[in-house]
């Protein structure tokens, strides 16, 4: 799995509520056998036209707009549990989602790929969203290790939560299968319960 | 110590449990499907590992099958290359699998229950967020991603931290014209699309109690859709006499034993939930969304909620999703027209929503401006409905019945409704582009979506049913 330590970096923001699976991958994306290629159709039918042509409003199409980290409105990721957004949100080049509110899966199933969900107050998310408004480049700073994210701009920061097995896994590239696997004898005991 | 059912059967299922890890679950039984299962049977390649325990896994084709022909080789190219794989992979790993012309097959969480595989007790898993339907039984089950199905062949475990636990109560009788899919979509309204996110629900109280199996599976299936990753409800006669003597429920000696242990599975009086909600069954009017979540909806002779009204941070999406559904805020649904009428999905498609939507429309007929679709939920389903005539009442209604599977709920298959077209639909979602690009979903009951296809508008079911009456 994929290392995250620190980033710094411009954020790509789309300021909607509810964003749920079926925006950020439409089901008839999910044919694919393997976990590639899910980025281009990233956001599809708010990014695109139905003749394929780009969606010039939407934020993605804007080259002003351009960072490793996503910023979306409360409860990001609701609906199913299709982790090829995750894998689409990953292969769209984004390191990191912010919001002030995750759906379960969605959150477990990006922390599963090394992408890191951050959850921030809703005071802090609008104040990303204005130094966005005023600044399309505004950089934030990431840094897992401390837990904090920080509008570099005007130097404002926050502390944000993960469990500490989740961020060791993140920091180190470990996902869950090398872990339960270390316990098999005590999962084979357990059966015979 | 007092207990939840949830910590009950949770707790009967840690491997092992360390402060400051998630805890290890033994997950009885994975259910399987198509679409989020090849990269799961990659890793185990890639890892050199086989499925740790093939006899507890089940499979089936569902999400993407067509519902027309099923015999017939798949058209589309994609989709016939995923059903493909997903037998290929079933034969290379050992699992039984369900397929297209199997009569087991059919919507996972439609053929768990009624093939007696969903027991009271159990922890189950599958990769769809539809899984909390099995909680119905009493059962820990939820939806997981594929990232976890490989975890899960790899281990029969999942890494997992104990959900916070709520009760809603529902207390009183339905009036008539209500059933289970508006006691969801009324619950989820008044908490939100995110109200229920980090817990498991326990639904509870009178109106819970009086409800069938196929009502509870609507309810706990929709969990999900307030952000709950599971729900579920405890087992009683109705669930007992529900299991017994189906395909694979325990039977002789083993029955007994398992009737024992379902009959300790309930919330201790003096169980503590961290959030506890009450609602009065009779306050529940039949339900219609009107906007592009789950949460945006309404008693059908309600008004639409003003925009100004929202909170102002979120006055931005609720008119975005307004305007996606072509709907003016403050107006009334009621005699709007509908196009489309989709009656199938995890949520409403066995056998009790058929013969409701069945009985409704004896002697009456679609309107001419919608096309019905009736997909039932499983191979079981459909052939249970053509034994009672079901098939007769609905051709002659000109709704069609079709072939198994997920069909329009999220069209994966052809089944999709054309861009612009209103569709009253039994499923749970209607999130933007959910059945077909620009297409506008209103979720609703089997009894609401019938009266749609017969009035071909919008249409308060209860004065219908009156009229019968009087």
């Amino acid at each position: 799995m994929k290392k995250f330590t620190t980033l710094t970096s411009a954020v790509v923001p789309l300021n909607i509520e509810n964003i749920d699976t079926d925006q950020i991958i439409p089901a008839r994306f999910l044919k694919a056998t393997t976990r590639e290629g899910f980025g281009e159709n990233l956001f599809r039918d708010w990014r695109y036209n139905g003749d394929n042509t780009p969606k010039p409003e939407f934020v993605m199409n804007n080259p002003t707009y351009n960072g490793q980290v996503l910023v979306a409105g409360k409860n990001f990721g609701c609906g199913s549990s299709r982790e090829h957004a995750a894998w689409a949100i990953q292969d769209a080049g984004f390191d990191v989602v912010i919001s002030s509110f995750f759906a379960d899966i969605f959150k477990g199933n990006a922390l599963n790929n090394g992408l890191l969900p951050i959850q921030v107050s809703e005071d802090f998310l609008a104040q990303i969203f204005r130094a966005v408004d005023n600044n399309a480049k505004s950089p934030l700073e990431v840094d897992l290790e401390n837990q904090t994210v920080t509008i570099v701009e005007t130097g404002a920061q926050e502390s944000f939560e993960i469990n500490p097995y989740k961020k060791s896994c993140l920091i180190n590239g470990y996902d869950d299968i090398d872990f339960i696997l270390a316990q098999k004898e005590l999962i084979e005991e357990f059966e015979k319960r | 110590m007092s207990k939840t059912l949830v910590e009950k059967i949770w707790d009967a299922h840690v491997v092992k449990s360390e402060e400051g890890f998630p805890d290890i679950l033994y997950i009885d039984t994975h259910l399987i499907h198509e679409v989020t299962s090849p990269q799961a049977f990659d890793g185990l390649r890639k890892r050199g590992l086989p499925v740790f325990r093939p006899n507890q896994t089940v499979a089936t084709a569902d999400h993407n099958v067509p519902t027309l022909n099923q015999l017939l080789p798949i058209k589309e190219e994609l989709s016939r290359y995923q059903v493909d794989m997903l037998t290929k992979n079933c034969a290379e790993f050992g699992i039984e699998l369900y397929g297209l012309g199997h009569p087991f097959q059919g919507i996972v969480h439609v053929i768990g229950p009624e093939l007696g595989i969903t027991l009271p007790g159990k922890t189950m898993v599958c990769g769809d967020s539809h899984t909390s339907t099995h909680g119905a039984f009493g059962a820990i089950a939820f939806g997981i991603g594929t990232s976890q199905v490989e975890q899960v062949f790899a281990t029969q475990c999942l890494l997992q931290s104990k959900p916070k636990t709520m009760k809603i109560e529902v207390n009183g009788t339905l009036g008539k014209g209500v059933g289970a899919k508006d006691i969801i979509l009324y619950i989820i309204s008044q908490i939100s699309a995110a109200g229920g996110t980090g817990y498991f629900i326990e639904y509870a109280g009178s109106a819970i109690e009086a409800l069938s199996m196929e009502a509870r599976m609507t309810i706990c299936n929709m969990s999900i859709e307030m952000g709950a990753r599971g729900g579920l409800i405890a087992p009683d006669q109705t669930t007992f006499d529900y299991i017994k003597g189906r395909e694979f429920a325990p039977a002789g000696e083993e029955w007994d034993k398992a009737l024992a242990y379902w009959k300790t599975l309930y919330s201790d009086a003096d169980a503590k939930f961290d959030s506890v909600l009450t609602f009065d069954a009779a306050a529940i009017a039949p339900m219609i969304t009107y906007g592009t979540n789950p949460g945006m909806g309404m008693g059908i002779k309600e008004h639409i909620p003003a925009t100004d009204a929202q909170p102002e941070k979120e006055k931005l999406s609720y008119q975005k999703a307004l305007d996606y559904m072509g709907f003016d805020d403050d107006a009334s649904l009621i005699g709007k027209p509908v196009d489309y009428v989709f009656i199938g999905s995890c949520t409403n498609s066995r056998i009790e929503d058929l013969r409701e939507v069945a009985d409704f429309v004896k002697d009456k007929r679609k309107a001419d401006n919608v096309t019905v679709w009736i997909v039932p939920g499983s191979k079981q389903v459909e052939q249970q409905a053509k034994n009672e005539g079901l098939d007769k009442i609905f051709e002659a209604a000109g709704f069609q019945l079709r072939e198994p599977g997920c069909s329009a709920c999220l069209g994966m298959n052809e089944d999709k409704i054309p861009a612009g077209k209103y569709c009253v639909s039994t499923s749970n979602r209607n999130f933007e582009g959910r059945q077909g690009q620009n297409a506008r979903t209103l979720l609703a009951s089997p009894l609401t979506a019938a009266a749609a296809a017969v009035t071909g508008k919008i249409t308060d079911v209860r004065e219908m049913l009156e009229k019968v009456e009087g």
